[in-house]
This record gives structure tokens, sequence and C-alpha cells, in this order.
């Protein structure tokens, strides 16, 4: 059986599996739609929100983003993971036992505002809409890898499952395909990770094989690699830092915040039976995702070393990495890097002409290493690697089977799919229940609510998909823009919302928008205005990460905090919201008589 | 009954407040800030400072999580402001 038949099989079936899910979970009514009739168990919810959680970039990009970081890679470690803390103890359980659909209409309830809320509609779309260019290109690149069809293609293929089973099933139908798509996407990310681990380590459990010795030999994994990079004049594996170590401080807090503000995660709280449940839930969803956020540091460092040593073989016969019999003779090379070069994922150029590979790093600031590089005839890095052939080339690499890599397939585009459905759910809720319910025609019936919400679905399917198919030139940018818009401008309404009884109206809209001002101000001033080329500001502020030597992608911590201060700043000259508001916060914090999710106003 | 009330919640805000204490003393200060100390340790073949930021703030976080869930159902109960439904959970709605 020929790879192309084994993956066209494992993706098939996968898709009938969704389908068939899709049919038993028709959404009846608009509580079916929006929360699955918040009667979700925290497990089931658990899997459900891990899957939504977990990307195509989650799944494809992130292990590859550890192995050119190395511990610097850990920000994306703790900050997706450390948010679920955050969400569970300030958000969720008194989310749930506010008891409505949206998170939009908790702030317009809570703040007595239409301003209030319709600000947090627009941040909410903001962050949804740039995270979905990427869902929606990211379906497309799954596709086109794995089934050899073109990237517009893969992108209507996956609109098509997507609209089967989100519009007629809504948060129902894709709660449950979202377990299927967990089991799947794990499996394969797994998988792979066990056998590699072995190989290399002699232990199967990815986690402790990274912190084990080299099978045959009495060195540490990590202390190898660390050895093998650096002599190659790259930064140490275990220690490299992305920038200052305030930088990574920051970084970390904003992917955190950032996750516990994201809309789409917020949401799927909703649908368990009760305050209790929320509670639990977000640690099973943790549970779910450590399984496969754990091995990820393991698949990068490892698949990391096997690279080097495949590339440049005098490391394990311990020849100095300058000796010529040290790299690889490029018309030698393995079976699975010609195959990665026709995608253009990994390139080689032999710049000096000796018909060997020189993979190291030319930009390095070890003045010493340059010069030796120089003296060896060494004319440049020569191989070019793009961070998602960690992932997708790893079972090649490890000389797995072809059904493993057919299932790497499968999982790559179930991991693509569920968080697009997410996404999707949360645009089309906005959509139908805020603004159309909440503002433009609030005396709308059950049954023209659920198909409106049908409706707005279908609209943003087809509008995700246009998106996918002609993304912005700023796509690149924005997915570190969705975390820095909800850290600064959707948590701390939320939060103060629940944890301070005298915040009121004009508080937290001159808060949400000073948080906002304050990032978009400083990812402009990098990235231009609205990220058009040729715009950017950096000058006016004194030079590329002038701020304390912030990156942009570091900076949403910094809105977040701008954010509170203002929030509190303003309340103390503005008067105190009336007493039944008040009342409501008080009542959402006693978990007592948490019953029904329901949209009545 | 408001003092009931008041006592709750500042109760459960001492719980949050220790959680979110260790939740950063684990995340931004062993895996960030005393990395480069708790590295000199190694833990077989992983640097400490290293292993925390990449495998043990994950489990430290997961832990957080049900610790707080019990003790929160804890305080519910204490001062009486648990759910009905808390002891069985209620499925009968599909």
């Amino acid at each position: 059986m020929s790879l192309q038949v084994a993956t066209f099989i494992a993706v098939g079936l996968s898709f009938l599996l969704y389908l068939g899910i899709a049919f038993w979970s028709r959404a009846k009514s608009t509580s079916d739609f929006y929360v699955a009739g918040a009667s979700v168990g925290p497990v089931v919810n658990g899997m459900a929100t891990a899957a939504d959680w977990m990307s195509a970039a989650s799944f494809i990009s992130m292990a590859g983003m550890i192995s050119n970081m190395g511990y610097g890679g850990s920000v994306f470690l703790m900050g997706w993971t450390g948010g679920f803390v955050l969400l569970a103890m300030l958000l969720a359980p008194y989310l749930r036992k506010f008891g409505k659909f949206t998170v939009s209409q908790f702030i317009r309830d809570r703040f007595y505002s239409r301003t209030a809320s319709a600000v947090a509609v627009l941040c909410l779309l903001c962050a949804s809409i740039t995270y979905i260019i990427g869902q929606m290109t990211g379906v497309g690149v799954a596709f086109s890898r794995f089934l050899g069809v073109s990237n517009d293609v893969g992108i209507y293929i996956g609109m098509a499952i997507v609209f089967a089973y989100a519009v007629f099933g809504g948060m129902k139908g894709i709660t449950y395909t979202q377990v299927a798509q967990y089991c799947v996407m794990t499996f394969a990310y797994v998988i792979p990770a066990i056998f590699i681990a072995f190989y290399l380590t002699g232990n199967p459990i990815p986690q402790l094989g990274l912190g084990s010795n080299l099978r045959g030999e009495n060195i540490a994994l990590l202390a190898r690699l660390d050895q093998v990079v650096t002599d190659l004049g790259f930064k140490e594996y275990t220690t490299a830092l992305p920038g200052s170590v305030l930088n990574m401080l920051l970084f970390t807090l904003t992917l955190m915040i950032g996750t516990a503000g994201l809309p789409h995660v917020i949401m799927r709280f909703f649908t368990v039976p009760n305050v209790a449940a929320a509670r639990r839930s977000a640690g099973w969803t943790l549970v779910f995702i450590a399984v496969l956020y754990t091995t990820a540091p393991a698949v990068g460092a490892m698949a990391k070393y096997n690279l080097h040593r495949t590339v440049t073989p005098g490391i394990e016969q311990n020849l100095d990495v300058f000796d010529p019999e040290a790299s690889l003779v490029g018309e030698e090379r393995p079976d699975w890097m010609r195959r990665w070069e026709k995608t253009g994922l990994l390139n080689w150029e032999d710049k000096n002409n000796d018909g060997r590979i020189q993979y190291y790093n030319d930009a390095s600031s070890d003045q010493q290493f340059l010069a030796s590089a120089e003296e060896a005839g060494w004319k440049g890095n020569e191989l070019s690697v793009n961070a998602d052939i960690i992932v997708l080339a790893n079972p090649e690499i490890a000389l797995l089977p072809f059904w493993v890599i057919a299932l790497v397939a499968a999982g790559g585009i179930a991991a693509a799919l569920s968080t697009a459905a997410g996404l999707l759910m949360a645009i089309s809720s906005a959509i139908s229940h805020d603004l159309i319910k909440g503002i433009f025609a609030p005396k709308i019936s059950e049954k023209r609510e659920l198909l409106t919400g049908k409706i707005s679905m279908a609209v943003s399917i087809l509008v995700a998909g246009w998106l996918g198919l002609n993304p912005p030139g700023f796509a690149a940018g924005t997915v570190a823009l969705a975390f820095g818009i909800a850290a600064s401008s959707l948590f701390p309404p939320l939060m103060m919302g629940v944890f301070s009884v005298k915040m009121n109206k004009e508080g937290v809209i001159a808060g949400m928008l000073a948080g906002l001002s304050v990032t978009l101000f400083y990812v402009f001033a990098h990235k231009g205005i609205f990220f058009v080329q040729g715009t950017q500001y950096t000058h006016l502020i004194g030079g590329p990460n002038s701020f304390f030597g912030i990156t942009p992608e570091a900076i949403g911590a910094v809105g977040a905090l701008a954010n509170f201060v203002v929030a509190f700043i303003v309340k103390r000259f503005t008067k105190n919201p009336p007493e039944h508001i008040q009342a409501l916060v008080e009542s959402v914090r006693s978990p007592r008589g948490a019953k029904t999710v329901e949209g009545a106003h | 009954m408001a003092k009931e009330k008041r006592s709750y919640w500042s109760t459960t805000l001492r719980l949050l407040g220790v959680i979110l204490a260790i939740w950063a003393g684990v995340s931004l200060g062993l895996s960030i800030i005393a990395a480069p100390l708790l590295n000199h340790i190694k833990m077989g073949g992983y640097p400490l400072g290293f292993w925390f930021a990449q495998q043990g703030s994950i489990y430290v976080f997961i832990i957080l999580i049900f610790v707080y869930a019990r003790l929160m159902g804890r305080i519910d109960r204490k001062f009486d402001v648990h759910e009905e439904s808390e002891k069985k959970p209620n499925r009968s709605r599909r």
C-alpha cells in the first residue's frame, strides 16, 4: 500500500467519524446550539476544550518552535497552559454561575451598558477573526501537505466538513466531534514520539526519555544536544533566552492572560451543568492538553538532535565539526530530505561547492567560531529548515511505517478543524446572539434565533474561508496580536466584573480602551499601522523594543496592567454602580442556584 | 447574612491568593528567574530549571486546579452556599 493510499484511508475514516457524530448530535434548540444544552460532563468538556484549544499551530508548529528556541520555547508551554489556572479560578465558575450564552452578555449586564458590551464585542471579533485566518490557512496547509491537493482545494474541503457539523450541530455537534478529534490528534502526536524516544534513549515515555542518557552512551541527551548546538555556533539549547529575562516573563504572562481571555475558550465553560463542574472541567482540560504539551519538548529536542546527527554525522564519530569529513555528502542525503525539499520546507544550497552540507549558525555572536568556520572554507549556512518539518517529517526521520505518517496527517487535519469550528462558534454567537438578538431584534423568537444562529454560522464559514483563500498581508503577525488583545482588553473587565463590586461602567470602558490602545500602539509601531507595510513608526518611540527591551509579542501584559490601573483611577472619580448590579455581583460569587443556562435578557 | 457572605468571600480570596502565589512562584520564579541557579542541579538528565520550564510547571498547574476545585467545594459546603446537585451530577437533561 502506498503512503498516499494509506493517508487517504486514514483521513477519510476520520471524516466519516466526524460526520456520523454530527448527524447524531443535531441541535434542536438555541440552548443546544449555543451551549450544548449545558449538559456536558466535566471530563468530556475538558477533552473538547483541549481539542478546541490545540490548533494546527500547536500540533504542527509548536514542537518546531521549541526546537528552534530551546529553553526560550518554554514561553509557549507555560503561557498556553498556565492561563487555564487563571481561567479556572478567576473566571470560569463565576461566568458559569452568571448563566448566559456569551461573554459580551456578561459585560453588558454586569456593566449595565451597551457601549461596554459593544466595545467587548469589537475586541472579541478582532481576536477571533485574526485567530481564524491562521486556522483556515492551517487547514489548507494540512490538506495540501498530506493529501497532495492544492491549498485552495484543501480550504474548500475543510469548509464543507466544518459546515456539515457546525451549522447543523452548533455547540453540541462541535463538542462531540471535538472529542473524537482530540483522540485522533493526540494518538497521532504521541505514537511517533514514543518511537523516537525509544530509538534515541531506550525509554519509550517521551517525558522521561528527554531526561535520559542517550542509548549506549554515558551522557544525557540534553547535555549532548547542548554540546552539539554550541559546537555549531547556536545558543546553548537548555538556556537560550528569547531576549531578556524581563521579556521572557512578560511574554509568558501575556500568553497566560490572553489564554484566559480568549472568548472561544471561555465559552466552553458555559456548556457544563454547574459551577463545581466548571472548576473541575478546567483541570481536565489541562490534563488533556498536557498529554500533548509535555510531549512536545521531547519531540522538539529529539528531532533537533536527530537532524544534527543526520546532517553532521561527524559529531557521532567525535570528529571536529570543522573537519571536512564531519559534514554529510549532499548526494548521500536520506530520502526523506529529498521528499521534503520538493515542498520547499527544507532547502539545501551548496554555497561553497564542496558537495557537502554545512548546517550551522552563520549569525553566531561568537567571533572565534565564525573565524574558524571561514577558515574551514564555509560560506554560510547551507540548509534552511522550516520549523513545521519537526513534526511533519518526524515519523520519516525515525523511519516509522506508513500508517504512522498517515495518522499524523489525520491528526494535523483534526487539530485545524476543531479549532476552526470553536472559533466559528464564538463568532457566530457574537453576531446572532449579541448583535442581532441583543441590539437589533430583541423580540426574536427562539426558533428564528436558532435559524439566525445557523445562518450567521454559515456566513462566518464563508467569510473565514474567503480570508483563508485570500489571506491579508498581515496574517502572519496576527496570532500574537490575538493574545495581546485578549490579554489587554477582555480578561481585565471580566475579572473586575467579578472581583470588584464597585467597579462601574465608566471605569471598565476607559480601562478596555486604555489596554487596547497601549497594545495596539506598540504592536503597530513594530509591524505597521493595521499591519500595512511601510507605516512602522519605531523611530518615534526610540527604536525597536525600546520599552525596556520588550518585544511586541510580550506587550499584552503591560496593556492588561494599564487596563486595571486606568479602570481603578476612573472608578474613583465616577459614581458607584446601581444597587441591583452590586447584588448581581454578590449572587455571581455564590455557587448555589446555578441551574440552567439561558439567553433571556 | 451579609457577614457570612463577607467571610465566605474573604476565605475564597485567601485560597486564591495562596494558589496564585504558587502558580507565579513556579512559572515565573522557578522556571524563569531562578532557572540559571536551578540548572546547576540535575534531575536525571534534566537541568532542574529547564525541567520546571518545560515539564514541571505544567504538572504543577494541573495539581493546582484540582486542589483549588476540591478546597473550594469544601469552603462552599462550610458556608452552605454549595449547589444542590453537586453530589450527583445532573445527567438527566440530555
